[in-house]
C-alpha cells in the first residue's frame, strides 16, 4: 500500500470539491432561476464529463494547458511553470472531470425550492444575496451536500483524465487508481488488491452515510418536515 | 398596538398595462389595462380567474413588470415607464399576503416573523416581533416551526409577519379560501383591527362574495384585464348589470337589517328590515340582538301567492303590491313594493295562472334557508 498515494489523492479530493462548491453554487443557482433561452446549452455543456470518455476530456485539457496554447503561455507567464504533469494540473482537470456531479444535483435541489419563498423573501425587504443564503441555501442543503460529496467521491476515483495530463509522477501527480494500476502492471496483485479494496470501502461508507442521511431526514437540515 | 406618530392618509395609485400570458405560445394575448387610486382602509378586487388580479398584485409588490404605466404609494413612485423608475421588490416595503402563505419551512415562527426586520438591532426585533404575536394571538407558537402548527394559525403568522414590518401596503392574495367561516372571520377582524391602527391601503383579492360583503369599502370588479366596476359593495352588487357582478352578487335583493330576536332553540332569529317594517326570519348567526346584518335572497328564490297562504312551513310570508313588471327572456322580472322593494323572479306561465299584473296584491313566501346571512 501506498500511503503517499492515498494522501495525494485525498488531497486533490477534498481541494476539487471545495473548488466546485464555489463554482457549483453561482453556476447551480443560474442554472435553476435562468429564464435565458439559450440555457439548454450551458446545461449540455455541464453535462458533458459524464458522457465525454476521460481520456478524449483528458487530451482536450492536456492540449489546452499545454506550452503552445494560450491558456499555456499565459500561465507560463504568471507563474514561469507549466501545469502539464503537475498537481495543479491535476486538479484543473479534476475540476472539469466532476463538474456535473457537483452542479446537477445543487441545480435540482435549488429549482426544487418554491418561488413563492423567493417571492415572499424579497417583499419583506431581502436583497437577492440574502435571500440565496437564507432560504435556497439551507433548503436546498441536501442537494448542495449530494453534490460535494458525489464530487469527491467521483475525483477520488478518477484515471483516465489523470493519466492523460498528470502522467506518473510519485508524490505529484500519481493517485491511487494509477498506483493500482502499476501494481496491476507489474503482476503485483497483492497490494493491489489492499488498495483497491480500501478504495472501495472508502467509497462505499461516504455513499452509504450520503444516502443514509437523504432517509432518515433526522439531520437538522431536514428537520422541518 | 402602537399607533405610529402619524397616521397619514396613504393612497396606492396604480396605471398598468401588461400583456398577460404568452401570445406566442397562441394565448388569446389578453392585456392587462387597469388604472385606479384606493385610500387607506380595504378595497377589494374581484373577478373570474384569469382576468388578471394576481397580476395586479404582482406589479405592485414589483415581482412582476408591466410594459408600460405607473405605480406609486402616496407620494413615493414604484414604477414610472415614462421616467425608468423601477424601484426593486425588496426596497418597496408593501406587504405580500400570498395564497399559499409562502412561510419559511426551514424557520420557526418567530424566526419567520422576524425575517423582514433584518436593520433592527436584536432588542427592537425582539420587541416587535412579541407585540404583533400577541396582538395576533400566535404567542405560544415562536418556537414552534410551521409544519408544527394548524392551517389557521399559520394565516396568523403569515399575516404577522408581513405586517410587522409595517408596510406601506398590503396586498392580500386569496389568503383565506383554506380557512372555515369562524376561523377566517376573526383572523379578519384582527386584521381590521391593525389596519385601524395604521390605516394602509389593503386590495384583497376574493371571488367568495361573504368577504366582499364582510370586508370591503369598496369593490374594483376585473374582467378580461379591464376594471368594469367600481363603487361601495352595496352599489356594486345591487345594480348587476354586468354578467360577472351578477354571478358575484347572486343576490338580486339585499338588505341591511337590525336582529330583533334570537331563538337558539329554532335555529333561527328574527330581524327587521332597515327602513321598514318587514320582519324575516333568517338562519341563527353568532350575531347579538340589536346588531346590523346583511341578508342576501336570491330572486328565484321567492314564491308568489295571490291570496294570503297558510298552513305552510316557511316562515317568511310578506303582503306587498306589484309595481312594474318586465320579461327578459324566459323570466318574468318584477318588483313588489312590500315597504321595502324585492325583486322577484318566476316564469311567464305563472303570470298567466296567478294573473300577476302592476297594482296587484300578493303574498312573498320566504323558507328560512333562502335567506342568506352576508356578515
Amino acid at each position: 500500500m501506498s500511503l503517499q498515494a492515498l494522501l495525494l489523492t485525498l488531497r486533490l479530493a477534498v481541494l476539487v470539491s471545495l473548488i466546485l462548491m464555489a463554482i457549483g453554487l453561482p453556476l447551480g443557482y443560474w442554472l435553476a432561476s435562468s429564464r435565458w433561452r439559450w440555457k439548454f446549452v450551458m446545461e449540455a455543456v455541464v453535462a458533458l464529463p459524464i458522457v465525454l470518455p476521460p481520456t478524449v476530456l483528458g487530451y482536450y485539457v492536456l492540449v489546452a494547458i499545454g506550452p503552445m496554447s494560450p491558456v499555456g503561455r499565459w500561465y507560463y507567464k504568471l507563474t514561469g511553470g507549466s501545469l502539464a504533469f503537475t498537481f495543479r494540473g491535476l486538479v484543473v482537470g479534476s475540476v472539469l472531470y466532476s463538474l456535473p456531479f457537483a452542479v446537477q444535483p445543487i441545480a435540482a435541489a435549488f429549482s426544487a425550492v418554491d418561488r413563492n419563498l423567493l417571492n415572499a423573501s424579497s417583499t419583506l425587504g431581502a436583497s437577492p444575496w440574502r435571500t440565496f443564503w437564507q432560504i435556497v441555501f439551507p433548503l436546498g442543503l441536501p442537494g448542495v451536500l449530494t453534490g460535494f460529496v458525489l464530487s469527491f467521491a467521483h475525483t477520488l476515483g478518477e484515471f483516465g483524465v489523470v493519466l492523460m495530463i498528470g502522467g506518473n509522477i510519485p508524490g505529484a501527480t500519481r493517485t491511487i487508481s494509477i498506483w493500482i494500476y502499476d501494481q496491476v502492471q507489474s503482476l503485483n496483485y497483492a497490494a493491489a488488491n489492499q488498495m483497491a479494496a480500501v478504495l472501495l470501502i472508502v467509497c462505499f461508507v461516504i455513499l452509504t452515510v450520503l444516502y443514509g442521511l437523504r432517509r432518515t431526514r433526522k439531520w437538522g437540515v431536514w428537520g422541518w418536515q | 398596538m402602537n399607533v405610529p406618530s402619524s397616521v397619514l392618509a396613504h393612497e396606492l395609485s396604480v396605471e398598468v398595462r401588461r400583456v398577460l400570458g404568452n401570445p406566442s405560445a397562441g394565448d388569446r394575448g389578453l392585456t392587462l389595462e387597469a388604472r385606479f387610486a384606493v385610500g387607506s382602509g380595504f378595497t377589494i378586487l374581484f373577478g373570474p380567474s384569469g382576468a388578471g388580479k394576481t397580476t395586479i398584485l404582482d406589479c405592485i409588490a414589483g415581482l412582476q413588470k408591466p410594459d408600460s404605466g405607473r405605480i406609486s404609494v402616496s407620494d413615493e413612485t414604484f414604477f414610472d415607464s415614462r421616467r425608468q423608475v423601477n424601484v426593486a421588490t425588496q426596497q418597496r416595503n408593501i406587504g405580500y399576503l400570498f395564497q399559499t402563505l409562502a412561510l419559511f419551512p426551514h424557520m420557526t415562527v418567530r424566526r419567520n416573523i422576524e425575517y423582514g426586520l433584518a436593520q433592527l438591532d436584536a432588542r427592537e426585533r425582539q420587541a416587535r416581533s412579541s407585540e404583533i404575536a400577541d396582538s395576533f394571538g400566535i404567542a405560544g407558537l415562536l418556537d414552534r416551526r410551521p409544519a408544527k402548527i394548524s392551517g389557521g394559525e399559520r394565516q396568523r403568522v403569515a399575516l404577522a409577519r408581513a405586517l410587522v414590518t409595517r408596510p406601506k401596503a398590503l396586498l392580500l392574495d386569496e389568503p383565506m379560501s383554506a380557512l372555515d367561516r369562524s376561523t377566517r372571520s376573526k383572523i379578519l377582524d384582527d386584521l381590521r383591527k391593525w389596519n385601524e391602527a395604521h390605516a394602509v391601503p389593503v386590495l384583497y383579492v376574493t371571488h367568495e362574495r361573504e368577504e366582499v360583503y364582510a370586508l370591503g369599502d369598496r369593490v374594483l370588479v376585473l374582467e378580461a384585464g379591464k376594471i368594469v366596476a367600481d363603487g361601495t359593495p352595496h352599489d356594486v352588487l345591487s345594480r348587476p348589470q354586468l354578467e360577472s357582478i351578477a354571478q358575484l352578487a347572486g343576490f338580486e335583493n339585499i338588505f341591511d337589517c337590525s336582529v330583533v330576536a334570537a331563538h337558539a332553540e329554532q335555529g333561527t332569529m328574527t330581524c327587521r328590515i332597515d327602513g321598514s317594517e318587514v320582519m324575516l326570519e333568517v338562519p341563527l348567526t353568532r350575531v347579538a340582538t340589536g346588531n346590523p346584518i346583511r341578508v342576501g335572497i336570491r330572486a328565484g328564490d321567492i314564491l308568489l301567492a295571490s291570496s294570503q297562504p297558510h298552513d305552510l312551513s316557511a316562515r317568511n310570508i310578506i303582503a306587498g303590491t306589484i309595481t312594474s313588471l318586465r320579461q327578459q327572456d324566459v323570466t318574468v322580472i318584477a318588483e313588489i313594493d312590500c315597504g321595502v322593494m324585492f325583486a322577484v323572479h318566476f316564469t311567464p306561465g305563472a303570470r298567466q295562472s296567478l294573473g300577476l299584473e302592476t297594482g296587484k296584491a300578493v303574498w312573498l313566501v320566504l323558507k328560512t334557508y333562502s335567506c342568506h346571512v352576508l356578515q
